[in-house]
């Protein structure tokens, strides 16, 4: 019997195994933030620990910063929060890149980009979202603070193995289909649920062709199907992307590391406790419409009635979300107003994103009732974005031009979503509130954001291209 | 932190899917670097009207649901977001046991990390007790040793835990400090690492 990847990086991983507990496994890489540090560092305080490797430890400030002016902080409570981060690196030695930094950004775009993420790797992070990194062939998970106190003190977790499931997607992506909509669609078919106690290996051909963004953008969003983690098999095109990265080996060492990594793909007859198939013909442009990542449709078509909820249950939170969302049953996507645009998140602020998005809107201007923001997902994207012009479309488009950080992923910032106002967003989540205090978070692609940015409500992007290409 | 042995109290029932740990605990009050004190803005938006009035419609602000240890709620409970402060706003509001049909992973590791005992039972037993609990004062004693539910009827039903977990929560053990006595074998680990690279 083969084993798949996450068998393999798993047992690579026991410290310790004794029966009637869960394993005791060793975590290769440590990624820090400002909102759910501060108590774990207390802990460690009142003890009298310390961090056992701040070597294997790196740290940032994302959640609650300005994206507007970095200089002014006038919010006092996030302002401790950051300055808190600061005197906790310097007091335990963790490397920081704080607000100052070239390398600051938010934790799951810079971890890949510095090149700190590499394949085989056990990765965690105070954040949910830490499944990005499984892009690369790791097993990533976000932890509690608890838990992120455990790993400063320890370097290790105690975990129960979770179950393995083969997510394998084939075929032919339309235009206009995105690994943001793959996600989605993926969510939206199998329930908000359907991951829950399982690491996810994404594979398949569609996969095999992505880039190393948009298996980040997929690996992202495994936890808003439940999943505790979601990780691809490192290939070429991994190996390409970690060359050259500020932290990932070099010359002959580089070599070496290719070769082990090549070591931890899944063997071809690997089992698995769960199999997903998917046919990436099927899958449109998507748009969330309700206040849970599964409530999503594809574009061309209509909310779902009521009539048709499988029980009692999904009956109610069908209304409940429709009520917070101001829409109705059998409303055409296609009709909902927009007010706010937000390209950016974890999920989708990299390079490639805002590249999309900038060919989208190049040369036009956004509608007059749109609001709209760009946030780059680091120091190093903006950079290069503006290396490449990308500023300049947005910009004469009518967008606004950030620096980096969460921004309105999660709105702990100003950047905020009125009150019962739309927002078409690159994020991951759209539950009540996460934009704003009443605020309506549609998720979508870099692509059908600009695109609703542009026209003041949803429109198919693929049948927009299409039209494009022909004149 | 305590032990936690049996617990008899009163239980509150929350009858809604997917309840998300954005509702359990609102990102603006993510901000301050304590543990304690988050009790106050538990399910903030929904428990307080946009005037900060307590929302009559809500169903811990009922009458028979003041000061209730027992939170009886519906599936995938607290998904989203791996914030402990959804846990510590729960505790400091005054719960002890969340009884579901299903927990988002990380959730329930941050209720077992603070002495919150996360009960996972089939969903029509959660169904029973809802519907006991939605409309009238209900009590339940929850018994973790013999992992039992009992109401003041003739309802029981028995739980399962992983025993590690057990003996942690009975216990009230500091974690770490049973890890850092395991500090050869990391450090033999690691110089196992080391050699391989």
């Amino acid at each position: 019997m083969g084993k798949s990847i996450i068998d393999k990086i798993w047992e690579k991983h026991v410290v310790h195994r004794e029966e009637g507990k869960p394993d005791l496994m060793y975590i290769d890489l440590h990624l820090v933030h400002e909102v759910t540090s501060p108590q774990a560092f207390s802990g460690l305080r009142m003890k009298n620990r310390k961090v056992r490797r701040p070597d294997k430890t790196f740290a940032t400030v994302d959640h609650n910063i300005p994206t507007d002016n970095r200089t002014v902080i006038n919010d006092p409570v996030a302002l401790n929060q950051m300055t808190t981060l600061e005197r906790n690196c310097l007091e335990f030695g963790i490397p920081l890149a704080g607000l100052d930094s070239p390398e600051q950004g938010i934790v799951h775009v810079i971890g890949p980009e510095l090149g700190l993420t590499q394949p085989g790797m056990t990765i965690v992070c105070g954040d949910s979202h830490t499944s990005t990194h499984g892009a690369f062939g790791s097993i990533a998970f976000g932890i509690g603070t608890s838990e992120v106190e455990h790993v400063m003190a320890t370097q290790t977790l105690w975990q129960s193995k979770p179950k393995t499931l083969k997510l394998e997607i084939n075929g032919e992506l339309k235009k206009g289909v995105t690994a943001k909509d793959v996600i989605l669609y993926i969510i939206a078919k199998n329930g908000i649920g359907f991951g829950t106690g399982h690491i996810i290996e994404y594979c398949g051909e569609t996969l095999a062709k992505m880039s190393m963004e948009e298996r980040m953008t997929i690996c992202n969003m495994s936890i808003e199907g439940g999943a505790r983690a979601g990780l691809v098999s490192p290939d070429e095109t991994t190996f390409a992307y970690l060359q050259g990265r500020k932290y990932a080996p070099e010359g002959a060492e580089f070599t070496q590391a290719v070769e082990k990594w090549k070591e931890i793909v899944s063997d071809p007859e690997a089992a698995y406790d769960k199999t997903i198939q998917i046919d990436a013909a099927d899958i449109a442009p998507m748009v969330s419409w309700g206040t849970n990542p599964s409530m999503t449709s594809k574009v061309n078509e209509q909310i779902p009635q009521l009539e048709d909820c499988k029980n009692e249950l999904e009956q109610k939170s069908l209304a409940r979300a429709l009520d917070y969302m101001g829409l109705k049953e059998g409303q055409k996507i296609e009709d909902i107003q927009i007010q706010h645009v937000f390209i950016g998140s974890c999920t989708n602020s990299r390079l490639e994103d805002l590249k999309q998005a900038a060919e989208i809107i190049r040369g036009k201007k956004i509608h007059p009732q749109v609001r709209a923001l760009v946030v780059p997902g680091s120091q190093q994207v903006k950079k290069q974005a503006e290396d490449e012009g990308l500023h300049l479309i947005f910009k004469q488009a009518g967008f606004e031009w950030r620096e980096s950080g969460c921004s309105m992923c999660l709105s702990m910032n100003n950047d905020i979503v009125p009150s019962g106002e739309h927002c078409a967003s690159t994020s991951n989540r759209n539950f009540e509130g996460r934009q704003g205090s009443g605020a309506r978070t549609h998720l979508v692609s870099p692509l059908m954001a600009a695109a609703a940015a542009l026209y003041g409500h949803f429109v198919d992007v693929g049948a927009l291209l299409s039209a494009e290409a022909v004149q | 932190m305590s032990g936690f042995k049996t617990l008899q109290g009163k239980a509150a029932a929350l009858d809604r899917a997917n309840v998300d740990t954005d509702q359990i605990i609102p990102k603006q009050f993510l901000k301050r670097i304590e543990k304690t004190g988050f009790g106050q803005y538990l399910f903030y938006d929904w428990r307080f009207t946009k005037e900060g009035l307590p929302n009559p419609e809500f169903e811990l602000n009922k009458e028979e649901n003041q000061d209730a240890p027992i939170l009886i709620a519906n599936e995938n409970f607290g998904c989203g977001s791996s914030r402990e402060h959804a846990p510590w706003a729960l505790s400091d509001y005054g719960f002890k046991v969340i009884i579901a049909p299903s927990f988002a992973d990380i959730f329930h590791q941050n209720c077992l990390k603070n002495g919150l005992l996360p009960i996972t039972l089939p969903a029509e037993t959660v169904d029973y007790l809802l519907e006991s609990a939605k409309s009238q004062p209900y009590a339940l004693r929850v018994d973790l040793q013999n992992q039992l539910i009992e109401d003041e009827n003739d309802f029981s039903a028995s739980f399962s835990i992983n025993e590690y977990w057990k003996k942690m929560l009975i216990n009230g053990w500091d974690e770490i400090e049973i890890t850092l006595q395991l500090e050869k074998i990391i450090s033999d680990f690691e110089e196992k690492q080391l050699a391989v690279q």
